[in-house]
């Protein structure tokens, strides 16, 4: 198994009740194969305690990048939820550990050396 | 007037209230500017500032800004072109006008000419609104405004505490066009902080989408600060030297394309990762962004890497966008605490859950039915909903939260933390100073109105004139 975080950064944030995860792949060989497996409906059972009303998938094939919208999954938004984490700025972290099957192409997946 | 330029700098020095108070000093300093912007109007910040105005009728606004522009008055000075755009204006863009303008007059800028945008804040206007036709009906529910609406007649303004159109650049652009050195506007969408300036500078037709988008763009890019110069990035290891992060600039060209940049010698990156990264960042559909002025898509962007901390981005679309305006309320609603404990031992998170549950049980013995309770074991995951929790933890930190109708249900809870340290299991401290106290809660209500019942108006003073 890899974990998503191997191939793909993220970041998360709030609208309200929702949140929002940006997925971004690495590489082009890395959205394709999320494309695959990274479906609305995985998403939305790794994150069933949140018990997600709706979960929509956006991709951005041009940026290798999906955007998933989670609906009222923050137990009242930023003011009235009781969670520590009421703004899901937490979810992208969280998202990234999911574990994938191992795909036949991972070298071509993972990040390049950073500029420093 | 000279003609029109081949780009603009805009930095942007503050993404919210409460961010890093030196990063706008050090922007304007370094970064080369034609345009510095200061962001600080979260959703709720209005309904913060509302108690404050409330409670003094000169209040209301950031008065952070102020401050910061007495510590520019050199950088005004020496940097003649400079101009600032700011929604720290909040519930009262006049009295934040005031005072930035003492600011400045005591520096000696008293000819500089501060402008402020009213017209956002429709509170005072809900009845006459709601009889012209308009609903506030929830965004996501349909569900009508608690507290007040044509059904329930009486004490409209009991539960509502702020009510905010978000306007767009026009009144900015205006605002510049006027010889504005300053502009201080109450609630505007973030991007409009920059698509402001771009019109003021370009002279683009206000139907011209696509141009608009990418200024636009370049405004969401930038309305966060530093998180599009490093900040939130996942593989934050290999951003360099956090501790002085660079704010970021945009380069936004004549044709509508952008560069974001930092200035030279600051910590922080920008590259592919960090720009994509933000150009996601609570957004929902990427090819229907709505703002005030444009509908953008993100989808079909080109983002390319064009030198170190240089980024490009170009191709955004834009269409019409929609004839409401987005509102954003608050609304009163009951009290909310939260109490920790730190629980250590075997089975810690085990034994904190039994803490929780025996702290929730003794509220209930005493005749509170509490409204919500959330018992949450920290160290535990969480935050962390779908990833497994580490077995054997012996050190954990317990969390309750409750909230209620009723203050008192909540100061219960607030007096049943203590007594678990020596009614409970061993192990269990971090217990020290005062009891935690009832919290008002105000909840978010987002809401749309229509255009036409929306007038931003601009006014413009010099500094010296407005300070006296």
């Amino acid at each position: 198994m890899i974990r998503l975080g191997d191939i793909a950064h993220a970041r998360s944030g709030d609208k309200g009740n929702h949140a929002n995860i940006g997925v971004i792949a690495y590489s082009v060989a890395g959205y394709a194969y999320l494309d695959r497996v990274l479906g609305a409906d995985r998403v939305g059972d790794y994150f069933h305690a949140l018990e997600p009303s709706r979960v929509d998938r956006f991709p951005l094939p041009k940026l290798h990048a999906f955007n998933f919208l989670l609906w009222n999954v923050l137990g009242g938004g930023a003011s009235e939820s009781l969670r520590t984490d009421s703004q899901g700025k937490a979810l992208a972290t969280a998202l990234l550990e999911m574990e994938l099957p191992d795909p036949e192409n991972l070298e071509e997946m993972l990040p390049g050396e950073a500029e420093a | 007037m000279s003609g029109i330029p081949e780009s603009i700098r805009i930095g942007n020095g503050a993404g919210f209230w409460g961010d890093n108070l030196d990063a706008p000093i050090r922007l304007a300093e370094k970064g080369a500017l034609d345009f510095l912007t200061l962001e600080y109007l979260a959703e709720l910040t209005l309904s913060i500032l509302a108690h404050q105005k409330r409670a003094d009728p000169e209040a209301g606004y950031v008065g952070d800004f102020p401050a910061t522009v007495a510590r520019l008055v050199s950088v005004l000075k020496s940097q003649p072109g400079l101009r600032i755009v700011t929604n720290a204006g909040g519930l009262n863009p006049a009295a934040c006008a005031r005072e930035t303008a003492r600011s400045l007059a005591a520096g000696g800028l008293g000819d500089a000419v501060v402008a402020w945008v009213s017209g956002d804040d429709l509170l005072p206007r809900l009845a006459e609104l709601s009889a012209a036709g308009e609903e506030f009906r929830h965004f996501d529910t349909g569900a009508a405004l608690p507290g007040f609406g044509a059904a329930s007649g009486e004490d409209r303004r009991g539960a509502v505490v702020s009510a905010n159109a978000y306007l767009g650049a026009a009144p900015i652009c205006e605002a510049l066009d006027r010889g504005a050195r300053i502009v201080i506007t109450g609630r505007v969408a973030d991007a409009s902080l920059a698509v402001g300036p771009a019109m003021h500078a370009f002279r683009w037709k206000w139907d011209d989408w696509d141009r608009l988008a990418g200024a636009g763009t370049a405004g969401h890019l930038i309305e966060c600060g530093a998180q599009v110069t490093g900040g939130l990035l996942s593989r934050w290891r290999t951003v360099p030297d956090f501790a002085h992060i660079g704010y970021p600039v945009a380069i936004l060209a004549a044709d509508g394309a952008c560069v974001i940049t930092k200035p030279p010698g600051t910590g922080g990156v920008v590259n592919r990762e960090t720009v994509t990264g933000q150009l996601l960042y609570e957004i929902g559909d990427p090819a229907r962004y709505h703002t005030p002025d444009v509908t953008l898509d993100f989808t079909v962007a080109s983002v390319a890497e064009t030198g170190k901390d240089e980024v490009r981005i170009a191709g955004i679309r834009g269409a019409k966008p929609p004839a409401t305006l987005k509102v954003s309320c608050a609304y009163e609603n009951g009290f909310s605490a939260k109490g920790d404990l730190v629980v250590s031992g075997s089975d810690a998170a085990g034994k904190a859950r039994a803490c929780g549950e025996m702290i929730l049980d003794r509220v209930g013995q005493a005749g509170f039915n509490l409204g919500r309770r959330n018992v949450e074991v920290l160290g535990a995951g969480a935050t962390l909903p779908g990833v497994e929790t580490p077995a054997n933890l012996k050190e954990v930190v317990l969390r309750v939260s409750v909230w209620d109708k009723d203050r008192k249900a909540v100061e219960r809870f607030c007096r049943e933390i203590s007594p678990v340290i020596t009614s409970g299991p061993p192990g269990v401290s971090g217990y020290a100073g005062s009891r935690p106290k009832p919290r008002p809660v105000l909840a978010y209500w987002p809401t749309v109105v229509s255009r036409d019942h929306v007038r931003p108006i601009v006014y413009l003073r010099p500094a010296g004139e407005l300070a006296a």
